[in-house]
């Protein structure tokens, strides 16, 4: 006088295979589920690598660019400004770019494949504003340093590397977007060389 | 239950036949699958009807992967707007000046396939005719009075309609087409001609449902899986009703 | 150790809410009546749609654009950009199909097996109200996608509520909240569509469920498998325990638990269930022009009317009777009351026995009847009237009611042939 059904092997057997491949079933309903929220075309088109042409790019100028829907910061440094780099080691953070915020190609000094252009996307790393360029005031946040990036949010400091200086609430340096020289007058961010 | 069935299947026909019983139309046996063909149904669409028709529902770079044309081939043939490749296939013309033009604004063309049919377009592009009373001195069998020229014309030349004329009981004339001629007046033969409408149609029944081919291959496995947990579920049915009966 | 944690939880559970016996109440002990037909699969299946409905419904929401503008370009980038989009577009389009498929087979077997009858009054009636919702909400659904269909379909039947004395015209508007379908109607269809009817049917069908394990379902043979204490045999009463809610006060016969009998033999049904429906969504999801109309991939269009509108085909029935009057108002009556009439089915069938097994010739002719007159109509409704036509809808509109007054009439003294003692299987 119980509910409880014999359980032979076959019964057990069936039980089992028949949850499994039920199982199995409903994790590939899943799938459509999960993966319609990836970005679609519509947004992927958006997003799309953008081409800058930078052979009109003055020298100290920061031209601003929109890439998925984020500004990228085109700078070009002059020399005296690459030099500067290289001083300002113990103000910073991350001075040698440890955090992975760049791609491989961009693990150097001036955080960049040419060291006149700076490509960095505009957002500062503390909460998502972006920072303000200050190509020659840049001495009333740090001392001895003529330019740099100042986030109005929060006062977090960058160097013309977007390396983040110490004492500030920004975390991590700038990001370094993927991104590769066509030509020389032509620099396509979005995407590595080689990915096309 | 199985009168149900008998009623069903004793209708359906005749409703489909019912909704387009007015023309007769050509069957287009049109193949996904064929690349050729739909690559030269897109490289048509785009010279001949993309001036007026948008299909902009669609995105050129899509249309390029699904059709295997290179990018830049894309960019440098089918493109003749300034749009990028990621961006829906609209078109430059200005709707107030279609509407001056033609009376009317050029449809969307990206879901025609689905609202007309492969057959109706496949008959359509083959039945303009020679007609000087029209604006644009061709009419169309299947659509009657159509605002739009014979825009394959280079490639077909313009045919002349045979009419046949019946005198009804109340002796009123009517004038029915009953076959249309060629003047061999285009590039194509005849055959060639019918087989770029084709390839036309194939693009566009492509761009009504791109996922077309994607969705039956999809279906076969889904259904077939379902097939094993149908037969799993109705064993562990019967082992656990042997406690019944 | 896996396993007294495991029951150590259900325990913990169980001291909080009544976990183990809802499920012991409504599933393990529940008494099912061991002779369900393949009839019994379509409430189950109604389920599975509902959630189709709904999970597909709400991941739908997550890129449509219910506005005027974007609508119609919104459910081409949901059927081309969106990843998987067509899928799920599909889905929604065949379950709403699917949904009124296995609820009219449900009906139908509340029909013929007389399960509307007493004490089941209450199931039936809140079964009707799911229906009507379910009309509603797939009407509303149907104006989404702002193709022409949707458009002139939602401008047809709005318009019959200007067929409503005195007040029709400003009602009609109301609705609307403009002179024409327009953004307005599409913003508030949307928020019914995709909040309020889901919400109102998601309680009634609870309600519907509840109504049905107090009383205990219906079967093929139309006889209680509840019975007064103390008649039923102990080879009738069988091997299972049932829940004392259930048995305390009357004795069971002929029932198997639900759980795992009518668990195991639902998934069948839901499996075999599945192949249809996936066949439909993989290989004809325009299910030849009914499920999707091909003058809806046409965007709406306020100054072109198609050839030919039909509604979608589950409510061609109702259409046919509608279009079968000459008279807009009382065509509108008659079109309301072929729905009403349902809602009274309990008190027109005065007749105690339930099943048409054992009912009379009379009985079976009238069932007959009205299912033909019901297919006819449902094609009539679907195709453009003719004269011809609209006689054969009107013989068959009169055959629809003739239904149930002829029920009401015949029923009181109806000569049936004698019930069997235990259920036949």
């Amino acid at each position: 006088m119980s509910n409880e059904p014999v359980n032979s092997g076959r019964r057990k057997f069936l039980t089992l295979t028949t949850g499994v491949v039920g199982g199995v079933g409903a994790a590939a309903v899943a799938v459509p589920f999960v993966k319609s929220w990836s970005p679609s075309e519509k947004a992927k088109a958006a997003g799309a690598p953008v081409s800058v042409d930078i052979s009109k790019i003055q020298p100290g100028q920061l031209v601003r660019v929109e890439w998925r829907g984020k500004p990228v910061w085109v700078v070009s440094r002059t020399q005296k400004v690459i030099d500067e780099l290289a001083t300002l080691n113990d103000k910073l953070r991350d001075p040698d770019s440890a955090e992975p915020q760049q791609p491989e190609y961009a693990t150097n000094p001036s955080r960049s494949l040419k060291p006149e252009l700076l490509i960095a996307v505009g957002i500062c790393t503390h909460l998502g504003c972006s920072p303000t360029y200050l190509p020659d005031s840049f001495g009333e946040q740090v001392e001895g340093v003529e330019s740099g990036f100042f986030c109005p949010c929060h006062g977090s400091k960058f160097d013309m590397a977007g390396r983040v200086f110490q004492n500030v609430p920004a975390p991590l340096n700038l990001v370094i977007p993927p991104h590769y020289y066509v030509s020389d007058t032509q620099v396509l961010i979005g995407l590595d060389k080689g990915d096309a | 239950m199985k009168k149900l069935l008998i009623a069903l299947v004793a209708f359906v026909p005749s409703l489909v036949f019912a909704s387009g019983a007015a023309v007769h139309l050509d069957k287009a046996n049109y193949d996904l699958t064929d690349k050729a063909s739909l690559q030269n149904g897109a490289k048509l669409f785009m010279n001949y009807c993309s001036a007026c028709h948008s299909t902009a529902h669609q995105r050129y770079q899509r249309v390029a992967t699904d059709l295997g044309i290179p990018d830049e081939l894309m960019k440098e043939n089918l493109i003749f707007t300034d749009s990028k490749i990621g961006e829906l296939m609209k078109n430059s013309m200005d709707k107030k000046d279609a509407a001056k033009w033609f009376g009317n604004t050029p449809l969307d063309l990206t879901l025609e396939a689905r609202v007309r049919g492969a057959d109706w377009i496949y008959t359509y592009l083959r039945s303009f005719y020679k007609d000087p009373t029209r604006p644009f001195g061709v009419n169309n069998a299947v659509f009657k009075d159509v605002a739009m020229p014979h825009v394959l014309e280079e490639l077909q030349g313009i045919p002349t309609a045979v009419f046949e004329t019946t005198v009804d009981a109340d002796g009123v004339e009517h004038h029915e087409i009953i076959a249309l001629e060629s003047n061999e007046g285009g590039e194509m033969s005849s055959d060639e001609y019918d087989q770029a409408v084709l390839d036309l149609v194939n693009f566009l029944v492509y761009s009504g449902e791109p996922n077309k081919l994607e969705r039956q291959n999809l279906g076969f496995w889904v259904i077939g899986f379902l097939i094993i947990l149908f037969v799993l579920s109705y064993l562990l049915k019967k082992e656990y009703w042997r406690d019944i009966h | 150790m896996l396993k007294k944690l495991v029951m150590g939880g259900i325990d913990w559970i169980d001291a909080r809410i009544p976990m183990t016996e809802t499920w012991n109440k409504h599933l393990a002990q529940y008494p099912t009546p061991v002779n369900f037909n393949f009839w019994y699969f379509f409430g189950s299946l109604a389920m599975l749609v509902l959630v189709n409905q709904i999970l597909t419904g709400i991941w739908l929401t997550m890129h449509y654009n219910p506005s005027a503008e974007g609508a119609f370009a919104s459910i081409e980038y949901i059927m081309r950009d969106v990843p998987y989009g067509w899928l799920l577009r599909y889905m929604h389009s065949t379950g709403a199909s699917a949904f009124f498929v296995v609820i009219y087979l449900h009906m139908f077997r509340g029909l013929i097996y007389g399960s509307y009858q007493k004490p089941r009054e209450l199931i039936w009636i809140f079964g009707m109200l799911i229906f009507l919702v379910l009309m509603a909400e797939a009407f509303m659904g149907y104006l989404l996608p702002w193709g022409q269909m949707s458009f002139w379909g939602a401008q047809v039947i709005i318009s019959l509520f200007g067929a409503i004395p005195f007040i029709g015209d400003d009602l009609t508007l109301w609705i609307r909240g403009d002179y024409v379908i327009s953004g307005a109607t599409l913003n508030r269809f949307f928020a019914l569509h995709v909040v309020a009817l889901p919400l109102a049917l998601v309680a009634l069908v609870f309600l519907h469920i509840v109504a049905l394990h107090e009383v205990g379902s219906n079967n093929p043979d139309g006889v209680e498998i509840k019975q007064k204490k103390g008649t039923v045999s102990e080879e009738a009463k069988g091997k299972f325990t049932f829940h004392k809610q259930y048995s305390s006060k009357k004795d069971i016969m002929d029932a198997v638990p639900f759980h795992p009998y009518f668990t195991v033999k639902d998934i069948m049904g839901v499996s075999f269930f599945l192949i249809c429906f996936a066949a439909v969504i993989f290989f004809i999801p325009e299910g030849g022009g009914f499920f999707l109309e091909p003058p809806n991939f046409e965007a709406a269009n306020g100054l072109k009317t198609p050839e030919h509108i039909a509604p979608v085909w589950y409510y061609t029935p109702y259409y046919a009777i509608l279009r079968a009057i000459p008279d807009k108002l009382i065509g509108v009556v008659f079109f309301g009351g072929s729905i009403a009439i349902l809602f009274l089915l309990p008190w027109l069938d005065r007749c105690k026995v339930k099943s048409i097994r054992y009912r009379s010739l009379a009985h079976k002719i009238n069932i007959t009847q009205f299912t033909i007159c019901f297919i006819v109509l449902g094609y009539l409704g679907a195709v453009a009237a003719t004269p011809l036509y609209t006689i054969i809808a009107q013989i068959a509109s009169v055959g629809y009611f003739g239904f149930f007054i002829a029920l009401f009439i015949y029923s009181k003294n109806e000569k049936t042939k004698p019930l069997p003692t235990r259920l036949t299987h």
